[in-house]
């Protein structure tokens, strides 16, 4: 039951589009992949981000990468680099762009793109195998989810 | 070259991290029943020349429970239906007053013919073992087409594909082949779906990785039907197929359909060297 009320309650969040967002076509990025404005003008909350990195349905980030301060969700992958000490190394503004559009940022990369809704091959209609309804898919992660995961992403810091 | 730079990084990822990783494919012998040893690596066929030296069955990606109910028949699940496809082997449908057995004889007659499939029939088009079963019930037996993914058909597939055990696969990719190769191959190159992922970008650029609690292979079809535990019955090569395009938000193709044939071919040609493993139990 509680289960199920949360996970409601995170689909409406997601599927909220606020009007002062930035549309996913067109988000600004520099010539190295990043993105300097919010996507959402709020501050990220660190604590959603968390929830969205380990969340199956949301950005599932750990199906590919570790972290070890998310050890308590079991199952992390190994295709993309371990997250491990990442806000030292890179700024909000680069984060923001790798995980709106990864491949911004590295050429031809496996990370999917969690703020793109066209161009797309074969889009489907979530994971039910059917074509998708709508030419512009949802994204992914919304503007305020993308700003919740870099904040908590600028808390991974080793030193 | 590839996999050299992979194991650094598995390595690395050890060096790293608090968690128990099992790196790539491990060093396990497949000999099944005692007696049969199987080619479970080997070098790499002369067109993947600039991807890989070695290629793998995905048998070796797999824990060690899931490993050990292969390498003997009577613990493998997938005997049970194999042994209903020997029933089914003698009985006589269909309005011709056939079976099976009538016109082939016995059934190790087909000895040989999983490792040369899909291949080009004498009209030119591509077919996978799927349609020759298919083409004997409804043309020479005049009974019912079996549904692609379904028992019948998968058992019977397997009961045939196990004939050819231990012995290497060795599909043709030229010739009339050729235009069907290319198809496939594009194919297994696509990024599809909102996630923007191709077979390469899993089962080449990543296999011996984990993604999330999956250990990633070749994601090769030697062992095809394959025994899936988790979904207790044996697995079309489309099946698979289709849960793996699903799984990156694509609209899938169709069992059956003729790119999941071209696809068969081109994926079946990775393994060209393994022996068919046929029924395989995966996880
Ligand atoms: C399907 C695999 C996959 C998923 C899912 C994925 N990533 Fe990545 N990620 C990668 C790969 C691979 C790279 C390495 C970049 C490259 O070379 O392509 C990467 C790179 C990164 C980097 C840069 C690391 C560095 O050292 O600069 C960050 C930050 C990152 N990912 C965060 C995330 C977050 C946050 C999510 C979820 C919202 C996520 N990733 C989901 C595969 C993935
Ligand atoms: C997002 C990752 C991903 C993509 C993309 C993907 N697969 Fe898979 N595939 C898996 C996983 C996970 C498994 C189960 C573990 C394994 O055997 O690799 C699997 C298993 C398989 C297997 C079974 C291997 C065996 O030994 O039983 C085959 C065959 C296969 N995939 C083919 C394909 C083909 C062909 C494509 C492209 C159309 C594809 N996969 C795309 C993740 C993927």
């Amino acid at each position: 039951m509680k289960i199920t009320m949360i996970a409601l309650a995170a689909v409406m969040a997601a599927g909220a589009a606020q009007a002062d967002d930035v549309a996913p076509g067109d988000v600004q990025f520099d010539e190295y992949g990043a993105v300097a404005a919010s996507l959402s003008g709020t501050d990220g909350d660190p604590a959603n981000g968390i929830k969205i990195m380990t969340s199956r349905a949301k950005g599932n980030c750990i199906a590919c990468h570790e972290v070890t301060a998310l050890q308590d969700t079991p199952f992390h992958g190994e295709v993309g680099p371990v997250l491990d000490g990442i806000g030292d190394y890179r700024s909000a503004e680069e984060l923001r762009g790798i995980v709106a559009n990864a491949k911004m940022t590295f050429e031809g990369s496996v990370m999917p793109a969690f703020y793109k809704t066209s161009g797309f091959i074969r889009p489907g209609n979530a994971y039910t195998g059917k074509a998708a309804k709508e030419e512009e898919l949802t994204p992914i992660l919304s503007a305020q989810e993308i700003e919740d995961v870099v904040a908590y992403l600028l808390t991974l810091k080793e030193s | 070259m590839r996999f050299k730079a992979m194991t650094a990084i598995a390595g690395l990822l050890i060096a790293a991290g608090p968690m128990a990783f099992a790196g790539g494919a491990d060093d396990d012998t497949l000999i099944i029943n005692g007696e049969i040893e199987m080619i479970s690596k080997t070098a790499a066929p002369a067109h993947l020349d600039d991807v890989f030296d070695e290629i793998v069955s995905g048998w070796h990606f797999r824990t060690d429970e899931t490993q050990a109910l292969e390498i003997d028949d009577f613990d493998n699940p997938a005997m049970l239906f194999v042994d209903q496809a020997i029933d089914a082997y003698d009985v006589v449908e269909g309005e011709a007053g056939e079976s099976c057995a009538s016109c082939h004889e016995g059934v190790e007659n087909f000895a040989g013919l999983a490792t040369a499939m899909p291949k080009v029939d004498a009209d030119g088009k591509l077919v996978v073992m799927e349609d020759l079963i298919n083409e004997c019930r409804t043309e020479r037996m005049q009974a019912d087409e079996w549904k692609w993914s379904g028992n019948d058909m998968q058992s019977m597939a397997a009961l045939i594909s196990l004939q050819s055990r231990g012995m290497p696969m060795d599909v043709a990719i030229d010739g009339d082949a050729a235009p069907y190769w290319e198809q496939g191959k594009e194919m297994y190159y696509t990024r599809y779906g909102q996630l923007e992922l191709s077979c390469a970008n899993c089962h080449e650029q990543n296999y011996g990785n984990y993604i999330r609690a999956d250990h990633l292979s070749q994601g090769q079809t030697n062992g095809f039907p394959t025994y899936r535990l988790k979904q207790a019955k044996l697995i079309s090569k489309h099946n698979r197929f289709r849960g793996c395009i699903r799984d990156t938000r694509a609209e899938t193709f169709a069992e059956g359909s003729d790119e999941f044939r071209a696809l068969e071919l081109y994926v079946a040609s990775r393994g060209n060297g393994l022996s068919v493993e046929t029924p395989a139990v995966r996880q």
